[in-house]
């Protein structure tokens, strides 16, 4: 024949971003990705990675970049001073704060994407609180750390479910959901407000520094906390994403699309408030990341899907990582925790956010 | 044998229904007011025999009547009868400008602690503490009453621009947003400063307690004035309370009164927690409650708050004294704690607007 072959593979003019399908023969799992979001993804996780490396060679024992990623990928280093700086003091907490900031940011758009309402975040509904109550109890009235991850953990995931129970009346409604969270989050911050009065101001420091979300003294068990945790949830979150579209339409026409509305529902709170609760048990109740970065990922790359999710955690990554950047460093003389900087940026972002959304209502 | 029988509310024989209220009689009402006033008493009269001393109503009576200088005198002069006077102060300027807030705004979730009146004002605290290394109580007053004017107009201002004006949603996510970063700074700043954190988590709790009656004197202007003008205000709050169209075709210069309304709020809520610290919960619920018994009629509504809301402050207050002895729950926590299930009640009840 004459006619030459149909290129399915070139980009039709009406076919939307490219995409690219991911397969597996052996794992019954597949998943399509938009090109430009993995690419987006790409390029914004090496710039975390980049921050992160950079911060390396920050602080009172300058260590050079070469030295930094030679300990890094444990090929050894002439000065064993580096090593040891690097390995123990400076990765875990470089680590941590890429995979907090991934975290919080994986939670905040699976909760937007649930909500429906882009200016939801676990920090606004009460979940940090919960968090933070647990933990400034175990702080001041147990005085260990040992119990700290776990009982944060907890009191997040805790939250999540009583926030998500006191707003069941035949199905969840959004708004309801953000009026019963900043309910929940008021009770939840007088009670810790309680345990702050009731003991001798030495006790309660180190707690009110948890509270305002820091990296610091960051070690490999944070880190390790962090990848089990991003290891166990993010996959299920990137697969349940595919079901919070069929649920932006509406429970009827996702019931008829296959997808049973409460248990999917269900699980995306879990998840989502497991990756909060996850960041929050290492790195305190840190602000905003969870609100912004899946805004920022949206605006490069469109609605929620699995791809920009975890575009938003890379963004998560970024941002945390460069907030703890700032946080230590930019200041020379006093270290900050990184929660107060990812605040001073967050706050105003999202109060630009919420100007423009009642601009446009 | 007592038949009950189930009478539906159409048919009550006073003709009430529940949209205006339970007691609907202008007599009622009026009876029903003085009995609060009458509560109103009792409570502050618990208020001063109550606590870590306890006091006959006798020994009361000869502290201002007969005052001989013994210990249990001075408790009352000095400490409990401030914090008497502070609780009334404080509760009918919060329920007042709840009252005034939820008919400007139309929006039975309106409430000073949702403006981050709160947060304005522990910040500025904190902020004079930290930099001026302000400390005496007397001075907090000042610095927390104008941290909390700016950030209501902040939140308000926020919240409300759009066409759509401030719908819930939009407030509360304002104001939880601003106290947020607003909190932020506070405790970074406690955390660098031991000292100011333990001059301020005090003031942090709400309390009613360790002011004296130099606080409640320079407040009260603010507090009393404001409660009056609010109760003078009411036909033109039932006016707004309708809405701006019809507001304004009845005469009403509405812009006027919305700005009159906005300057009381500020002078009712931003008085209230320079005196006593965030409390919340109070300007939410005793406007709701007050509804609950006389309808929404403004020149009703608005005396009942005020007298409902020190009944609710100093009785939580009392509270406060009672459960935790030989320590006490200041009386912001017990509120917050009270105040939960009927918060997400309300939350669960309306039909809420979206973004």
């Amino acid at each position: 024949m004459a006619t030459p072959p149909v290129e399915h593979a070139r980009p039709r003019p009406d076919a939307g971003p490219r995409r690219l399908t991911v397969r597996s023969r052996r794992v019954p799992v597949s998943a399509r990705l938009s090109v430009r979001t993995a690419a987006l993804g790409a390029v914004v996780a090496a710039l975390a990675l980049a921050a992160a490396a950079w911060t390396m060679t920050l602080g009172e024992f300058p260590v050079p970049l070469s030295d930094v990623l030679a300990s890094t990928f444990g090929v050894g280093t002439a000065d064993p001073a580096h090593d040891f700086v690097v390995r123990t003091l400076r990765l875990p907490r470089v680590l941590a704060a890429l995979l907090a900031g991934a975290a919080l940011a994986a939670s905040g758009a699976v909760f937007q994407g649930l909500v429906r309402n882009p200016l939801v975040a676990p920090d606004v509904i009460g979940v940090n609180a919960g968090a933070s109550l647990v933990a400034v109890y175990l702080i001041v009235v147990t005085g260990s750390a040992l119990l700290l991850p776990a009982g944060a953990f907890a009191g997040a995931l805790v939250t999540a479910f009583a926030v998500y129970a006191f707003t069941w009346r035949r199905g969840i409604s959004g708004s309801r959901l953000v009026l019963v969270g900043i309910g929940v989050n008021a009770v939840l911050g007088s009670l810790t407000t309680l345990i702050l009065v009731r003991y001798p101001v030495e006790e309660i420091a180190p707690a009110v520094l948890w509270t305002t979300g820091t990296l610091y003294g960051a070690d490999w068990r944070d880190v390790t906390v962090l990848v089990v945790g991003l290891g166990v949830l993010l996959p299920p979150a990137f697969w349940l994403t595919r079901h919070l579209t069929a649920l932006q339409l509406g429970d009827d026409t996702a019931r008829s699309l296959g997808v049973r509305a409460e248990p999917a529902r269900a699980a995306l709170i879990t998840v989502g408030a497991g990756l909060a609760a996850t960041a929050v048990a290492v790195a305190g109740p840190i602000g905003f990341v969870a609100l912004i970065a899946p805004h920022i990922a949206r605006m490069l790359a469109g609605p929620l899907t699995g791809g920009v999710l975890l575009l938003s955690a890379s963004v998560g990554a970024l941002l945390l990582a460069a907030s703890d950047l700032v946080a230590q460093h930019a200041f020379a003389a006093v270290s900050l925790p990184a929660g107060l900087v990812t605040a001073a940026v967050g706050a105003p972002y999202f109060l630009f956010l919420l100007y423009r959304s009642n601009r446009l209502s | 044998m007592a038949v009950l029988v189930a009478r539906p509310a159409a048919v009550r024989p006073d003709g009430g229904d529940r949209r205006r209220g339970l007691l609907c009689r202008a007599g009622s009402r009026a009876g029903g007011l003085v009995l609060l006033l009458v509560l109103l008493l009792g409570v502050c009269l618990l208020s001063l025999r109550v606590g870590s001393v306890e006091l006959s109503a006798q020994t009361v009576w000869r502290a201002f009547t007969d005052f001989d200088g013994s210990n249990e005198h001075l408790i009352v002069t000095s400490l409990r009868l401030p914090r008497t006077l502070i609780g009334l102060g404080v509760g009918a300027a919060l329920a007042v400008a709840g009252a005034v807030m939820q008919a400007v705004t139309r929006n039975p979730l309106a409430g000073p602690d949702i403006l981050g009146v709160n947060a304005g004002a522990a910040f500025a605290i904190v902020t004079a503490v930290f930099l001026l290394g302000v400390v005496s109580p007397s001075m907090y007053v000042w610095f927390a009453f104008a941290g909390a004017a700016v950030t209501t107009v902040l939140v308000y201002g926020i919240g409300s621009v759009g066409r759509t004006g401030p719908s819930p949603v939009k407030l509360a996510l304002a104001g939880v947003v601003v106290t947020s970063l607003l909190g932020s700074w506070t405790s970074g700043v406690l955390v660098f400063n031991e000292r100011t954190l333990d001059e301020v988590r005090f003031w942090l709790a709400g309390s009613l307690a360790g002011r004296d009656l130099g606080v409640f004197w320079q407040v009260s202007p603010f507090l009393v004035g404001g409660t009056v003008v609010g109760l003078l205000l009411t036909r033109q709050l039932n006016a707004l309370a309708l809405g701006e169209d019809v507001s304004r075709s009845l005469g009403q210069r509405t812009a006027l009164v919305r700005a009159g309304c906005a300057v009381l709020v500020v002078l009712l809520a931003g008085g209230a927690v320079a005196a006593a610290g965030p409390i919340g919960f109070v300007g939410l619920a005793v406007p709701h409650v007050a509804r609950a018994l006389v309808g929404p009629d403004h020149r009703w509504l608005v005396p009942y708050a005020a007298v409902l809301g020190p009944v609710l402050l100093i009785a939580a207050d009392v509270v406060g004294r009672v459960v935790a002895r030989p320590a006490e729950l200041q009386a912001g926590i017990v509120t917050a704690i009270v105040g939960a299930p009927f918060r997400i009640h309300l939350a669960r009840r309306r039909k809420l607007a979206g973004l």
